[in-house]
């Protein structure tokens, strides 16, 4: 994964997946922005699925085809059903909810920003020279992200998996009321 | 041959048998619900046996007057039906028919690629039942949302326990390191899979999302014509790829005597037989209800596929 920067093809002269690459990317900060900005409450969770369809299909031209199945299975299948699950029991009327604002729009678009800065940050510091040749064999098959997760990262992976496990247990205690409580 | 010419024949190969099969099994069942009632069923639409009856359903469909409801939210309403029908479709080009490269694409993560397009067409009766502006339908919806979440757990977990076995997530790949003794090795896994798809299908005895006597169809009572055709393919579609994805992660797919030639054939004789039982299952067994089923899926269904799962490292270990 790690060819010399020598061999860096350039900016200049985008490939076709390059250019995909970008359009799609698009797509799916605009969709991300309706899903934000948008009065119509399940209008909002439906753009989320553009955005998040939009980037399992960016981490499929990036050759990570496992990771953007399991975008796919858990975001959309999953995540975003339960979502609209949600907005279903409450009232989600169809057409606009004039108080579907916040005051707090800008704290909000502060932290966004931020956050979007340091993730940004963190992954050009982490893969300055790296180049991934979209190219030859795929380089995020199955087989190379499992060995990937369970070789080297086998502790955050299990870490992981019981910060998860804390929080179903904890959900599963605040959702709970006991019978005489009431 | 040209690798793009390659390409579209198989596109269309996809394409041919995403129209042909789902209206066999629907024709199928016309045929095999009306015998187990003492009926006939169709018998005058292309003369033999009404051969063409769903052919003139369609005819019917095409010809009604597409509404959309005054307080319906338009553009949802009519995106609805094609979210709920593409996925089956795309889910197609994945699932190997015979050996040797009979399959539409090979996709290195295929099992995960299946099960998330399967998912995703529940998305399209939620968009239908939520958009229809109708208390039916968006019980339907909510129905279908609380159904998918109970049934994909399991379905995920028993599919995990195939990949386990086989060391791999690719289905060619699965079928390639088949050997007969897994049949009985995942026959729990199996059952599991193939129930928890019913229900993700909403196929009686799981179907309380479409309750006819009691919620009116659903998220579906608000469709006219055409679209209403598509949702009706799409549930036709779903048991072509259950019946499919069962035979080939379960039974074996192409496996059988003389499977260098007719393998295809053993594929599809595995899921014309699934599709039957599919069909005999609905003419058999009064709906569930809705918190049965809940309770179903989490107290029986996920502790028999951990089982699975559980067996399957066992024996693998000890194989190994």
């Amino acid at each position: 994964m790690n060819l010399a920067v020598a061999s860096h093809p350039g900016f200049l002269s985008p490939t076709g997946v390059e250019i995909t690459f970008v359009l799609v990317g698009l797509i799916t900060l605009g969709a991300a922005l309706v899903t934000v900005t948008t009065k119509q409450l399940v209008h909002a969770a439906l753009w989320l699925v553009v955005a998040l369809g939009g980037l399992a299909v960016e981490y499929l031209l990036l050759t990570a085809e496992f990771i953007a199945w399991v975008q796919v299975l858990i975001y959309v299948g999953s995540v975003v059903v339960l979502l609209l699950f949600g907005l279903m029991m409450t009232k989600a009327p169809i057409g606009r909810s004039p108080d579907a604002d916040s005051d707090n729009r800008w704290t909000a678009l502060a932290v966004a920003v931020l956050a979007a800065a340091t993730l940004v940050w963190v992954v050009v510091d982490a893969f300055r020279s790296t180049w991934v040749s979209l190219g030859g064999a795929a380089q995020g098959s199955t087989e190379v992200t499992g060995e990937f997760l369970f070789r080297q990262w086998v502790l955050p992976f299990e870490a992981l998996s019981v910060l998860l496990l804390a929080a179903l247990v904890g959900a599963i205690v605040l959702s709970r009321r006991d019978s005489r409580e009431r | 041959m040209n690798p793009t010419l390659d390409m579209v024949l198989r596109a269309v190969g996809v394409l041919v048998v995403f129209m042909v099969l789902p209206l066999t099994v629907g024709q199928a069942e016309h045929k095999v619900m009306a015998h187990m009632q003492g009926r006939l069923g169709p018998m005058y639409a292309g003369g033999f046996h009404g051969w063409a009856q769903l052919v003139a359903d369609g005819v019917k469909f095409v010809q009604k007057e597409d509404i959309v409801p005054t307080g319906a939210d338009r553009r949802v309403f009519q995106l609805a039906p094609v979210v709920a029908l593409l996925p089956y479709l795309v889910v197609l080009i994945a699932i190997p028919v015979g050996p040797h490269g009979f399959v539409g694409a090979t996709v290195d993560a295929g099992l995960f690629f299946v099960l998330a397009m399967m998912g995703v067409g529940v998305l399209g009766s939620l968009m239908a039942g939520w958009a229809s502006a109708n208390k039916f339908s968006l019980l339907g919806a909510l129905r279908s949302a609380a159904q998918l979440m109970a049934y994909e757990l399991p379905m995920l977990l028993a599919a995990a326990s195939v990949a386990m076995a086989a060391g791999t997530v690719s289905l060619p790949g699965l079928l390639s390191a088949f050997h007969w003794w897994w049949i009985p090795w995942q026959l729990v896994g199996g059952l599991v899979f193939f129930t928890a798809g019913l229900a993700e299908l909403q196929r009686p005895p799981f179907d309380m999302p479409v309750a006819d006597s009691e919620i009116i169809f659903g998220a579906y009572t608000e469709y006219t014509g055409l679209r209403f055709a598509l949702f009706l393919l799409a549930e036709y579609a779903g048991i072509v790829v259950l019946c499919a994805l069962t035979s080939v992660l379960y039974l074996g797919g192409w496996h059988g005597p003389w499977s260098g030639s007719v393998g295809w054939l053993w594929t599809l004789v595995k899921t014309g037989l699934l599709a039957f039982v599919v069909i005999w299952l609905r003419v058999s067994y009064p709906r569930l209800r809705e918190d049965q089923l809940q309770k179903f899926a989490w107290t029986v269904l996920i502790p028999l596929s951990l089982l699975q799962i559980a067996l399957t490292g066992i024996v693998k270990v000890v194989i190994s």
